[in-house]
């Protein structure tokens, strides 16, 4: 992408995009009210001229990029990013202050940049779960915990990136039993609001579209459904966007893999397909520079952008209920909402579950959530730590 | 007096490493291996779907992504007794053989080359120069221009500028051993960007089989995505083409670029031939790719073609004498671990392994682990009771020991060229020297030889890529279990899974960084990493500030940490072995 940073500090960036000095003001007052929440103990209130002053003078803006409870999949993921490359992300529109991967320096030096970029205001992106059961000892990095490695570089945040399925609900070791106490990380930040690239992993071009969003947009937040997921890559149900679907509305099935349908393309739904209750760009963005896509490549969906996914979607080969046949889309919508924990009465068979999810992001907020999946009690309990949290309306996200 | 220094967190490596030392006199004394992050999945896989478990197993690690599907999918059709047909082997091995290449690039270039390739230094490079010395060290890489040298190096120059250094922040970029030159730094700068564009392209081979990366879907029985030269929405010609594309690049990557570079490397650091070595034993079940759904010394299911190549041991520095695997002789020892075992001993094999969590550590925040005799979440495998390696260098070894003609050649002419002798791979340098080994082989055989397999047999008109006659449960035996050894890029993988009325009732894996990152064992004897830093007493450790001789030695070994820890560790699987 082009970098909307062509001068050196951010006021003057601002000034050349025509923002003025009384809007750039009114924006840091947002940040001071969002911060003011938070109101740790002996810290001075953040104020909006504060916030001004230490915007205006960055250069490139930082970024401080965690590596929690983990698998390093989603920083894998963002180095095939072929739309803003990593290269462009790490050496010229960013400065990664700190990031285990692929840092330079180790040990007390890393720890000191880390030190030092978390008094500035900088950028947060998460990758992984939080641990909290056991006072944290099943995550330390340099003998702090990762919740206390979290809240330390939260503090001064000026937006908070959860990357990928363990950062945004706590993944495969959150689930049942979820021994470690794995959390998100909206469940150990509440004061401030956290944008969740969901995906196990995301893709590589949401990732870094995320981040070229925010400086593209003054570091404004772009508008999130009701679980957190930006709209610019979470909006469409894959059973709507599916190349796949005409087959699905025409009873085209592929009942064993391998065979006839499957060689045809036709839909992958009969052998547990979770497109009709998964939001994610799969279909339209595709996989490795547009080479591919799960359901392109045979496989079915297994729902990786949903939370819970692997109590909630497992059997992964097992279709989904109720969705049966020739034409019921009507039944599959349904499914979609249940799945999603959201209350859909009144929901009309053609509206389109996307677009009616859109226009009514705000229920997420109310509806108790229904965790339907798949039809396996053992997997469908959960405590009352790891229930998914209350989401977020999309108009917390927007400045 | 010996100091305390403490690396954490050590940066560059898949995971969460924590290494603390004690050294006196500008070298280590003493080394402790601390794994400090655990995800206790151990119970997460009972009672699932068997056909589920590679999409869990293959979260282990997002770095060897398909590594642990490929293991889980055979050892679960191992247990169930299905046989994928020859081209869903085919391009299992495809997905392997381009993922350990991806892998190794991405190590030696984005997580080991810093330690010997000084940033800063290269602004101060001279692209017309740096294009010379690429020649010089026999690259014939495409990027060798000096548009791009000058390129790189303004970029370089640009961020120095700056003064944030983003990802080289607080780098030790004024230590006195970085010994390139301006114009290699420059080059290997340039190679560093070059490689990222590389493995973003290449690595689509696993894309069109697996419909992403990373973590591409698998199939018990076969692979999901469908061959078919008539139809638009299977694998046909247009696939085909890409891929052979890919595949050449990725040839051309690794003999251009990323050999001539790691031999460069060495000749330059040779020093390192002579440190950071750790016990001189190997392990392996064949070169990188070998795959066996069962015994591996008999149910071999790869189609490499490396078949020559035998699953063995070396003791000893003996390569005359390779000894027959056994895996009954693994054992896995917690005696500096957080566990315990049911009978009160330390050291049980994996077929009867447990996973208790027992804590005796600080409380988080602390500043000091090694004073307690526990400190880690790795257990600490041991074959025959013996410390071994695994890994290229573990296969590097296995294979010159029995005469594999390509790796003979190229060995013989790096130790030539470097003027070392063979042992000495047993080494920092030499751990480096024979994964870009071995990543030639790789690359060369899926070039040569597997990718061809495959296209042939598509001509011959085979294109089955699924055995459906084990799909359904209730073909399966009401209790059954199975295998799996792999040969993945940090080195021998197995698991294990117990089956009972289509759930599985048992499943375990033995990961290649748990042999080597694992501490003290019972006897007292260190793991791998300890003993490469601390065994004769003479690492190098020049500024405690800049701990840059200790991060060479275990970038070494290529740490994949989430994959250490015994992340699906389950009670007691009576099994396979035995069979």
């Amino acid at each position: 992408m082009d970098s909307q940073w062509t001068e050196p500090t951010l006021g003057e960036n601002l000034a050349k995009a025509g923002v003025s000095r009384r809007d750039f003001l009114a924006f840091c007052g947002s940040l001071a009210a969002i911060y003011s929440l938070g109101g740790a103990a002996g810290t001075t209130p953040a104020t909006a001229a504060k916030i001004a002053e230490k915007l205006e003078a960055v250069e490139k803006p930082k970024v401080v990029w965690l590596q929690l409870q983990e698998c390093t999949g989603c920083m894998e993921s963002t180095l095939r990013s072929g739309g803003t490359t990593v290269e462009e992300v790490v050496l010229k529109l960013l400065s990664v202050d700190y990031n285990e991967l692929v840092m330079a320096a180790s040990g007390d030096a890393a720890n000191q940049v880390l030190a030092q970029t978390n008094k500035e205001p900088h950028i947060l992106v998460v990758n992984g779960s939080i641990p909290v059961n056991d006072g944290g000892i099943y995550c330390t990095i340099g003998g702090e915990s990762a919740e206390q490695v979290l809240r330390d570089s939260a503090e001064n945040a000026l937006a908070i990136l959860a990357v990928g399925a363990c950062a945004v609900w706590g993944s495969v070791q959150a689930s049942n039993p979820n021994p470690t106490g794995a959390k998100g990380v909206d469940q150990i930040i509440r004061d401030k609001p956290v944008v969740n690239i969901a995906g196990c992993p995301p893709i590589g071009e949401v990732i870094t579209a995320a981040i070229a969003y925010l400086l593209a947009h003054d570091l404004s937040l772009p508008r999130l459904d009701g679980e957190g997921r930006p709209l610019f890559a979470y909006d469409q149900r894959i059973h709507d966007s599916c190349p796949k679907r005409p087959h699905f509305d025409a009873g085209q099935y592929v009942r064993s893999f391998d065979d006839e349908g499957a060689r045809n393309g036709w839909c992958l739904y009969e052998m547990g397909c979770k497109g009709p209750s998964t939001f994610a760009p799969c279909p339209i963005v595709q996989w490795n520079l547009h080479t591919s896509w799960p359901i392109g490549a045979g496989h079915p969906c297994i729902g990786c952008t949903e939370k819970f996914f692997f109590d909630r979607f497992t059997p992964f080969y097992q279709t989904l209920p109720d969705v049966a046949g020739f034409g019921v889309e009507a039944s599959a919508e349904t499914i979609g909402w249940s799945a999603l924990g959201l209350t859909v009465a009144g929901v009309a068979a053609h509206a389109g579950l996307t677009a009616a999810r859109n226009a009514s992001a705000k229920k997420a907020e109310k509806s108790e959530p229904a965790l339907l999946g798949m039809p396996t009690p053992k997997r469908a309990t959960y405590s009352e730590e790891n229930k998914p949290s209350d989401g977020r309306s999309e108009e917390t996200g927007s400045k | 007096m010996a100091e305390q220094l403490v690396i954490d967190p050590l940066t560059r490596i898949e995971g969460h490493l924590r290494i603390e030392l004690e050294h006196e006199n500008k070298q280590i004394k003493t080394a402790w291996s601390e794994t400090t992050q655990w995800r206790g999945l151990e119970q997460i896989l009972v009672g699932r779907d068997p056909r589920d478990a590679w999409a869990f197993a293959q979260r282990i690690c997002g770095v060897c992504t398909s590594v642990h599907a490929i293991a889980s999918v055979n050892a679960v059709e191992n247990a169930i007794g299905s046989n994928p047909p020859a081209q869903a082997k085919l391009i299992r091995d495809m997905v392997l053989a381009s993922q350990e290449v991806q892998d190794h690039v991405i190590h030696f270039y984005h997580l080991h080359a810093l330690d010997f390739v000084n940033v800063a230094n290269a602004a101060k490079g001279d692209p017309a120069k740096a294009v010379a010395f690429a020649g010089q060290i026999g690259s014939k890489w495409k990027g060798n221009t000096v548009e791009r040298m000058s390129e790189v190096r303004d970029t370089v120059q640009g961020i120095l500028d700056s003064g944030q250094l983003s990802i080289f922040s607080g780098g030790y970029w004024t230590h006195p051993d970085y010994r390139l030159p301006p114009e290699a730094d420059l080059m290997a700068v340039a190679h560093y960007l070059d490689a990222l564009d590389f493995q973003r392209s290449m690595i689509r081979i696993n894309t069109v089989f697996g419909g992403k990366n990373p973590h591409p879907n698998f199939l018990v029985g076969g692979m999901a995505c469908t061959i078919d030269q008539n139809r638009s929405e299977s694998v046909n010609q247009v696939q085909i083409d890409q891929i052979k594309v890919w595949v050449d690049e990725t040839l051309a990557f690794v003999r251009d670029c990323y050999v001539p570079d790691a031999l460069a490397i060495a000749g330059v650091y040779k020093d390192y031939f002579d440190i950071g070595a750790a016990q001189p034993n190997y392990l392996a079940v064949g070169m990188a790719g070998a795959t066996f759904a069962g015994d591996p010394r008999t149910a071999r299911v790869d189609a490499t073609g490396h078949y020559a190549v035998k699953p063995g041991v070396i003791l000893n520095n003996d390569f005359s004498n390779v000894l027959e695997f056994d895996p009954a002789k693994i054992t896995e020892d917690i005696a500096s671990a957080w566990y315990k075992y049911s009978d009160g001993g330390t050291s049980l094999a994996p077929a009867v392994g447990e996973t208790e969590v027992e804590y005796t550590g600080p409380k988080p925040p602390y500043k000091w682990l090694a004073g307690t005799k526990e400190y880690t979440w790795c257990k600490a495998p041991r074959y025959d009771g013996n410390v071994v390696q695994v890994g290229p260098v573990a296969r590097v070894v296995m294979a010159y020991a029995q005469g594999h003609p390509r790796t003979v050649e190229i060995v013989d002419s790096a130790v030539k060229t470097l003027g070392i002798s063979l042992p000495q791979i047993n080494s920092t340098a030499g751990r480096t020297l024979a994964r870009a080994v071995e990543c030639l082989t790789s690359a060369e055989l899926l070039a040569e030889h597997t990718f061809p397999a495959f296209v042939a047999n598509i001509k011959n008109g085979d294109i089955d890529v699924f055995d459906a006659t084990k799909w359904d449960p209730s073909s399966w035996e009401y209790e059954c279990s199975g295998y799996s050894f792999v040969e993945v890029a940090r080195g021998n993988l197995s698991h294990w899974v117990s089956i009972k009325n289509g759930h599985i009732e048992r499943y375990q894996c033995v990961v290649p960084t748990t042999w080597l990152a694992g501490g003290r064992d019972a006897a007292g004897k260190q793991g791998p990493y300890e003993e490469s830093l601390a065994g004769n007493g003479k690492h190098p450790l020049v500024d405690p500030a800049q701990p840059l001789e200790p991060l060479r030695t275990i970038h070494s070994f290529d740490p994949c940490m989430s994959c250490a820890v015994h992340v699906f560790d389950a009670d007691g699987i009576e099994t396979a072995v035995a069979s």
